[in-house]
């Protein structure tokens, strides 16, 4: 097997050291490592991190492979520097039993630039009625250990614990979209002094927060663990602090577009700012920040949701709801969260690859820089600075909120267990 | 003023201001024998309908025709186009047939602006009520008609709303009508109380122009005109309101309520009424109702939008720089 030696790289930002690959794992960690025999990578104190996670993807295959498939979307994350991507259930069909999830992981082992691991649906059909046969998704080979029906919320408290409940038999988590129906009801973006303005339906922050509460206290009450996608309000921060508080078993995940942009953007009634959950205010952007960093919220996740250019280019009532995300995710973090001074390099490495990898029990993945890990690894150039230009994208969709936007940071390489699957910003 | 008009809100209130004068001069255009103007001739105006409205349609189709542009009536409801290609689809195809300006009403709120921002096209675009967004020409139509029952016709020339008191009753959480009213009428330096349900008041309504009012009996007294709202009886469904009838009790208009406004106050309604909910017969058929003379009114007011967006000659296009010479044939 091949060895990389990677010099003078601020391991989790701390003083920079060499890290010698060898085959699929660290060998070494240290100074002045020798390089013979090695092919060397001068990082020049570029930030290395461990690979990163996401526990929230949209592949889109099977079903609308117009908008990503699971080659172009584990591409973007690689240029992203994710080494791991938990793909979500809403396909076509839905990843609602074992032949799905089974067809999605090896599509991703096929990819090679990115690990899949897939989200099994927790209701048939995403539909809310009847529970999908989580335990059989668990025991194919892809070895399901996260559920949700992002998307859509299960909103049937019946069925939302008895899932909560039945995962507990191989330890498993529901992952909740949290968003309580009837208060969403045409609801277009954050219901607030904007949504009355524009005339648009408004999409109030209770109708997330009643239900995270609701959920919280049904995962005390069995006993189990849930897990809250894309917090978007304050309110919401509120209660997982609560929950936490009170030592149950609540992981929460923000995604960066929530953390830097607000709902002033819809002014524009460009529908590249319409998604789910909504663009919230700069008060709720803020508490989302502070929560990242002391923790509250365990992790940043995507959220990437591909579309194509049809279905954005048009009025914002006919428009598709998301964004993509996962190859400007750690540049959004750095300018939110360390340009900011909230968090530091370890802190990122923390919520957005321990932690993740962590909640999806993946493993193999978020470890930590050191002999004998797998070589899973992101190299950062922090002081790099640029327009974001879609066109440049490895995914097969566009609608990025941040065309023309300048953001710090570029991945420059990203190692799959030793492989390098991208190289001066480029997939290898 | 802008090339577009989407918004009440875009208005300075000199733009409002003359546009209200150039509507008196478009009345009188209704009062000669030939009701007709040059002014557009040879431009294309397309009305670009996707819901039914045929009172506004009929309204701009009239003002069009009065000042001698082609008219062009594009009929596309929602449902018969597939979604998200459309509005660009039909924007493209409508750019490419030399439309000089496209009269858009539409379900979606925001539909006009895209239209006008996207660069789709390249004409002119009236929104003609978007969503629960806007209703640009018809609070202008409103502004235009309490101009001429409270400060008068040719008295009001050059003149605002200054100080006068207006109430606008009903759903305001939907009505674009309302949204375009609370920004002109301020613009034009009126104070408007909003009264309706709270829950047919939008979260956010602190930060607008206006005062907000649960109770109608307390405003009614103190008011110069009380503009009733529609209220969609599908509101009631929705619980947004118990019934009709407790409705109608506590924010209808009657004859009792109308006794108690001043001498000169007006009722308006933007129409279509709903006698027996929102209005009682005996005060839509009393002369103090202008619901008729809106109708009339709203096809100068569109005149007078049409021939300024399309047919005014510059000068007198740019608000607020001291220039009110205009020709009034311009080519
Ligand atoms: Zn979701």
């Amino acid at each position: 097997m091949s060895k990389i030696l990677i010099r003078g790289a601020k391991v989790l930002g701390g003083e920079p050291q060499d890290v010698l690959i060898d085959g699929e794992t660290i060998a070494e960690v240290g100074t002045g490592l020798s390089a013979e025999g090695a092919q060397v990578v001068e990082a020049g104190g570029k930030i290395l991190l461990p690979g990163l996670v996401d526990l929230h993807t949209h592949l889109r295959e099977p079903g609308r492979e117009d908008s990503e498939t699971v080659l172009t979307g584990t591409k973007a994350a690689a240029v992203g520097g994710f080494t791991a991507v938990h793909a979500m259930a809403n396909t076509f069909p839905v990843a609602d039993t074992a032949g799905v999830v089974e067809q999605v992981w090896r599509l991703g082992k096929e990819s090679g630039y990115c690990d899949v691991q897939p989200i099994g649906a927790v209701t048939v059909g995403l539909e809310g009625k009847k529970l999908a046969e989580l335990g059989a998704m668990h025991e194919s080979a892809a070895g399901v250990r996260v559920f949700s029906d992002d998307g859509k919320c299960v909103d049937d408290a019946v069925i939302m614990r008895r899932a909560l409940e039945y995962v507990k038999a191989f330890d498993g988590v529901v992952a909740q979209h949290a968003q309580e129906p009837r208060l969403t009801e045409g609801a277009q973006m954050n219901e607030g002094i904007v949504s009355a303005e524009l005339g648009l339906g408004g999409w109030p922050a209770v109708a997330e927060e009643s239900i995270i509460a609701r959920d919280v206290l049904l995962a005390a009450h069995v006993g189990s663990r849930v897990h809250i996608c894309h917090l978007s309000t304050a309110g919401s921060v509120e209660i997982v602090r609560w929950a936490k508080s009170k030592g149950w078993n609540v992981t929460a995940e923000v995604t960066p577009h929530h953390l830097l942009l607000t709902d002033e953007l819809v002014r524009s009634y460009n529908p590249v700012y319409k998604v789910n959950p909504p663009l919230r205010t700069e008060a709720d952007v803020l508490a989302l920040r502070e929560a990242l960093a002391d923790g509250t919220i365990d992790c940043v996740a995507t959220d990437h949701a591909p579309h194509p250019h049809e279905d954005k280019d048009c009025e914002w009532g006919a428009a598709a709801m998301g964004m993509v995300g996962l190859e400007t995710a750690l540049s959004v973090v750095q300018h939110t969260m360390v340009d900011s001074g909230l968090l530091d390099w370890a802190g990122v490495a923390d919520r957005m690859s321990f932690r993740p990898a962590h909640i999806g029990r993946l493993e193999g993945h978020g470890r930590p820089v050191s002999v004998g890990e797998p070589a899973n690894l992101t190299l950062l150039d922090s002081a790099y600075r640029g327009e974001v230009d879609p066109a440049g994208f490895a995914s097969r969709s566009r609608n990025t909120p941040y065309e023309g936007r300048e953001l710090p940071g570029r991945v420059t390489h990203t190692f799959l267990r030793g492989r390098a699957t991208v190289v001066d910003g480029k997939l290898a | 003023m802008k090339r577009h008009l989407i918004s009440a809100a875009d208005l300075t209130r000199d733009d409002a201001v003359l546009i209200l004068d150039t509507a008196e001069e478009m009345a009188r255009v209704a009062d000669r024998p030939i009701k007709k103007l040059p002014t557009l001739r040879g431009r294309t105006v397309v009305n670009l309908f996707f819901e039914d409205s045929t009172r506004t349609r009929i309204s701009f189709e009239a003002a069009a025709k009065r000042l001698s542009a082609d008219v062009i009536n594009f009929s596309a409801k929602g449902s018969s186009v597939s979604k998200g290609e459309s509005l660009k689809d039909t924007a493209l195809t409508l750019e490419a047939m030399g439309a000089d300006a496209v009269v858009i009403r539409h379900h979606d709120s925001g539909a006009p602006h895209r239209l006008a921002t996207s660069g789709w096209i390249g004409g002119s675009v009236v929104n003609a009520g978007d969503g629960t967004h806007e209703h640009p020409t018809q609070a202008l139509l409103d502004a235009f008609t309490m101009r001429r029952r409270l400060v008068g016709a040719d008295a009001g020339l050059g003149q605002d709303l200054d100080g006068r008191r207006i109430t606008i009753v009903g759903d305001i959480l939907h009505s674009r009508v309302a949204r375009s009213n609370v920004h002109l009428l301020h613009t034009l330096g009126a104070e408007v109380t909003l009264v309706a349900p709270p829950t047919l008041v939008p979260i956010g309504v602190e930060q607008w122009p206006c005062e907000v009012s649960y109770d109608l009996d307390a405003v009614v007294a103190k008011s110069d005109a009380v503009m009733m709202l529609r209220v969609q009886r599908e509101r009631m469904n929705a619980a947004f309101f118990p019934t009709e009838r407790e409705y109608a009790r506590r924010y209808g208009l009657d004859g009792d309520r109308m006794s108690r406004m001043p001498e000169h106050a007006i009722v308006m309604h933007p129409g279509p009424m709903n006698r027996g909910m929102e209005i009682t017969a005996e005060v839509a058929d009393s002369p103090r109702c202008t619901a008729v003379e809106q109708v009339t009114n709203g096809v100068s007011i569109r005149m007078a939008v049409l021939y300024l967006l399309l047919g005014g000659n510059e000068p007198a296009l740019t608000a607020g720089n001291g220039t009110s010479t205009r020709t009034e044939e311009s080519k």
